[in-house]
C-alpha cells in the first residue's frame, strides 16, 4: 500500500501563447488552461503506483474556479479525492508563499508516504516548490525522477543529471519531483470522465489552513514580478523562394555566404 | 532572518569552474554595494590551491566546509554545510550556481531561511533601493521575465555560462574553515553512471545542423551528418528525438542544452517554444520544414518551405561543389 499526494498545478496552454507585436507583453487574458504537462506525468506516475501496490492518490492544486477542470481531470485518470486550495489571500504568491500554503495542505491532510510534483512547471520554470515544500515538511527528496519503485518502507528512484545518471533510495516518506521521460499520461475514458465529475473537489482557503494573511499572497512573498516580455527576436524572415528544391538549395547557399557565416 | 542586518554577497557552486564563474560576475554587485564578497567551497577534501582560487578571481572570503561526510552531493548535508557558512557571513544576497544540484539545494536553503529564490538568472542587477533585480525566462521560454526581491536574504541561481569568468589576479583575501553539524544522509546513492561522453560540446560548435521530428525513420539522420560533414558542423536534435526515441543522447532546448552557433539549420523541426528558447542566440537561423505554418519559421531568418528528404540532399551537393572549389 502506498499513499501518494500529487501535487500539481494547471497552467495557461503555452502553445497557445500570443505576443502583444507592440508591448512585446504575452496576452494571457481568456487562454484555455491545462494541468502542467510534467504535473500530469506526476498525476500518472502515482496512478500506476496505486495500480502496482495498491494504496490512495490525492491530488493538491493551489487556483481559482477554473482549476476544478484540471483536478476533474486528474480524478478521471484515476486519483481518489482533489483537493483545491483557493482563497483571493493566495493572489500573487511566490514559490515562498506557494510552498507554505501547499505544505500546510499536506500536513492537514496527514496521511502520506510519498509526495510527487513536476520537476517544475512550464510557466514559471522556477523549479523550487518540490524541494522547499520537502524542506517545510522536513522530509528527504529526490529530483528529476524517471522511475519510481516502493521496495518495504523505501522508494528506489532512477534519475538523470547532467553528466550521470543515478539509482537512489530513500526512506518513506519522501518527496519526488519528475521529469517529462518518466511516462506517457493515459488518456481518461469517457466513462471515467463522467465519474469524476460527480466527485466532490474540497475546497480549503487560508484559514482552513491554519495560515496568517502575511505569510500567503503577495504579503507573504519575497519576489515581485516587475515585468514579462517577449525577448526581441530580430530575425529577417526572409523566405527563400524557388521551383525546385535545387534552387532553394542555391539561393539558400548564397545567401548564407553573404551573411559570412560558413567557413 | 528578522532584526538581523545582512550584508555581502555569497557565492556557491559544487563545480568549481561555475563557482569562479560566479564570484567574476557578482564582483561589481558587492562593489556597488560596498561589501565583501564570499564564496563557499564544500567537500570531502578541499585541496590547498582550490581554497584559494575563488580569491584570485575577485573573492575577499572564502569559507570551507571539508568534512568526509561532504565527500558525495547529498542536499539535507550539502544544505546544513551551506546553512552554516551563510550564518557565519549573514550576506544579504546568495547566488547559487544553476546546475541541477545547484537548483534542488537552493530551493531547501531558500526554505529554511524563509527566503525568496529566483531559478535560473540571465542576468541579476541592483535597484536604486539595493534590492536585486533578476531577469529569467518564463512561459516556456518565451517570455524574460524582470523579477525583484521585496525582502532579504536574496538567493538566486545562475546557470553556467551567464558570466564570464575573469583573468585571475594576484589578490588580498581569507580563507575561513568552517565545522558544522551535519545529519546523516537519508538518500542513499545505490548506483552512480556517469552518461556517456558526447565528445564535444555541441554549446561551442559554431555550425548546428538540428534534426526534429521531420526524421521519420533513424536511418534518415545520414542526411543530416552528410550535410554537417560538408560544413563542418555538428548534427543536434529536439527532444523527441533524444528524449523518447533515444537517437541521440542530449536535446537542444531550454531543458537541454542551449546554443549560440553562427549558424543554425533547423530540419524538420516545428519550433515548440522551449526548443527555440534553446537557440535564441543563433546568429542565423535556417528552417526547412514542410509545413509553411511551422512556427519555426518566424523565428528563422531563413525560410525553406520544402521536404527535408530533398532539401537537404540538394543543399549538400550544392555546399559540397562550391566550398570543395
Amino acid at each position: 500500500m502506498v499513499e501518494v499526494i500529487v501535487l500539481m498545478k494547471d497552467i495557461v496552454d503555452l502553445a497557445e501563447i500570443k505576443t502583444d507585436p507592440n508591448t512585446r507583453r504575452p496576452i494571457l487574458a481568456g487562454l484555455p488552461r491545462k494541468i502542467s504537462d510534467v504535473d500530469k506525468r506526476a498525476v500518472e506516475a502515482a496512478i500506476r503506483l496505486k495500480e502496482e501496490y495498491g494504496g490512495r492518490v490525492v491530488v493538491v492544486s493551489m487556483g481559482d474556479e477554473d482549476t476544478r477542470m484540471a483536478l476533474k481531470e486528474a480524478l478521471a485518470m484515476g486519483a481518489d479525492e482533489a483537493y483545491l486550495l483557493m482563497d483571493q489571500a493566495f493572489e500573487g504568491s511566490d514559490t515562498l508563499a506557494t510552498s507554505r500554503v501547499l505544505a500546510a495542505a499536506v500536513k492537514k491532510i496527514g496521511r502520506y508516504d510519498l509526495i510527487l510534483c513536476g520537476e517544475m512547471t512550464l510557466d514559471g520554470l522556477s523549479a523550487q516548490v518540490g524541494p522547499r515544500v520537502a524542506e517545510l515538511l522536513g522530509i528527504p527528496q529526490v529530483t528529476y525522477a524517471r522511475s519510481i519503485k516502493v521496495e518495504g518502507n523505501r522508494v528506489v528512484v532512477e534519475r538523470d543529471l547532467e553528466e550521470e545518471s543515478e539509482v537512489v533510495e530513500a526512506p518513506m516518506p519522501a518527496l519526488i519531483t519528475v521529469v517529462r521521460e518518466i511516462n506517457e499520461p493515459r488518456i481518461p475514458s469517457l466513462l471515467s470522465i463522467m465519474k469524476a465529475s460527480r466527485k466532490e473537489i474540497k475546497v480549503w482557503g487560508r484559514e482552513d489552513l491554519g495560515l496568517s494573511a502575511e505569510e500567503v499572497g503577495s504579503a507573504g512573498s519575497a519576489v515581485k514580478v516587475l515585468d514579462v516580455r517577449a525577448p526581441p527576436m530580430e530575425r529577417k524572415r526572409i523566405i527563400i523562394k524557388a521551383e525546385t528544391d535545387e534552387e532553394a538549395a542555391e539561393k539558400l547557399m548564397e545567401r548564407l555566404i553573404s551573411d559570412g557565416v560558413l567557413r | 532572518m528578522s532584526g538581523q542586518v545582512l550584508k555581502g554577497v555569497m557565492t556557491y557552486s559544487e563545480k568549481l569552474d561555475l563557482l569562479l564563474e560566479l564570484v567574476s560576475g557578482c564582483r561589481s554587485l558587492a562593489d556597488r554595494l560596498g561589501a565583501p564578497l564570499s564564496a563557499v567551497l564544500i567537500g570531502g577534501e578541499v585541496e590547498e590551491n582550490v581554497r584559494r582560487k575563488p580569491i584570485r578571481y575577485g573573492a575577499d572570503r572564502v569559507y570551507v566546509l571539508e568534512d568526509p561526510r561532504l565527500g558525495s552531493f547529498d542536499t539535507e548535508t550539502y544544505k546544513a554545510a551551506l546553512l552554516k557558512a551563510f550564518e557565519e557571513a549573514s550576506p544579504e544576497i546568495l547566488v547559487i550556481g544553476g546546475t541541477k544540484r545547484g537548483k534542488e539545494l537552493a530551493p531547501r536553503v531558500a526554505a529554511a531561511l524563509e527566503a525568496g529564490c529566483m531559478t535560473d538568472c540571465v542576468s541579476l542587477d541592483l535597484d536604486e533601493e539595493g534590492r536585486l533585480v533578476g531577469r529569467r525566462l518564463t512561459y516556456g521560454g518565451s517570455t524574460v521575465a524582470e523579477e525583484v526581491f521585496v525582502r532579504k536574504p536574496q538567493i538566486a541561481t545562475v546557470p553556467p555560462g551567464v558570466f564570464k569568468k575573469a583573468e585571475p589576479t594576484e589578490r588580498e583575501g581569507e580563507v575561513i574553515m568552517l565545522e558544522a553539524e551535519l545529519p546523516k544522509p537519508k538518500v542513499k546513492v545505490v548506483e552512480r553512471r556517469e552518461k556517456p561522453r558526447v565528445g564535444f560540446r555541441i554549446e561551442e560548435a559554431p555550425i548546428i545542423v538540428a534534426a526534429g521530428r521531420g526524421f521519420s525513420k533513424r536511418e534518415d539522420l545520414k542526411l543530416a551528418e552528410e550535410l554537417a560533414e560538408v560544413l563542418g558542423a555538428v548534427v543536434g536534435a529536439t527532444r523527441p528525438l533524444a528524449a523518447d526515441y533515444h537517437w541521440f543522447k542530449e536535446w537542444i532546448g531550454l531543458s537541454g542544452r542551449k546554443v549560440k552557433p553562427d549558424l543554425y539549420i533547423a530540419c524538420g523541426i516545428s519550433g515548440a517554444i522551449q526548443h527555440v528558447a534553446g537557440i535564441r542566440d543563433a546568429k542565423i537561423i535556417v528552417a526547412i520544414n514542410k509545413d509553411e505554418e511551422a512556427p519555426i519559421f518566424e523565428v528563422a531568418d531563413y525560410a525553406v518551405v520544402g521536404d527535408l528528404y530533398r532539401v537537404l540532399p540538394a543543399l549538400t551537393k550544392a555546399l559540397r561543389e562550391r566550398l570543395k572549389g
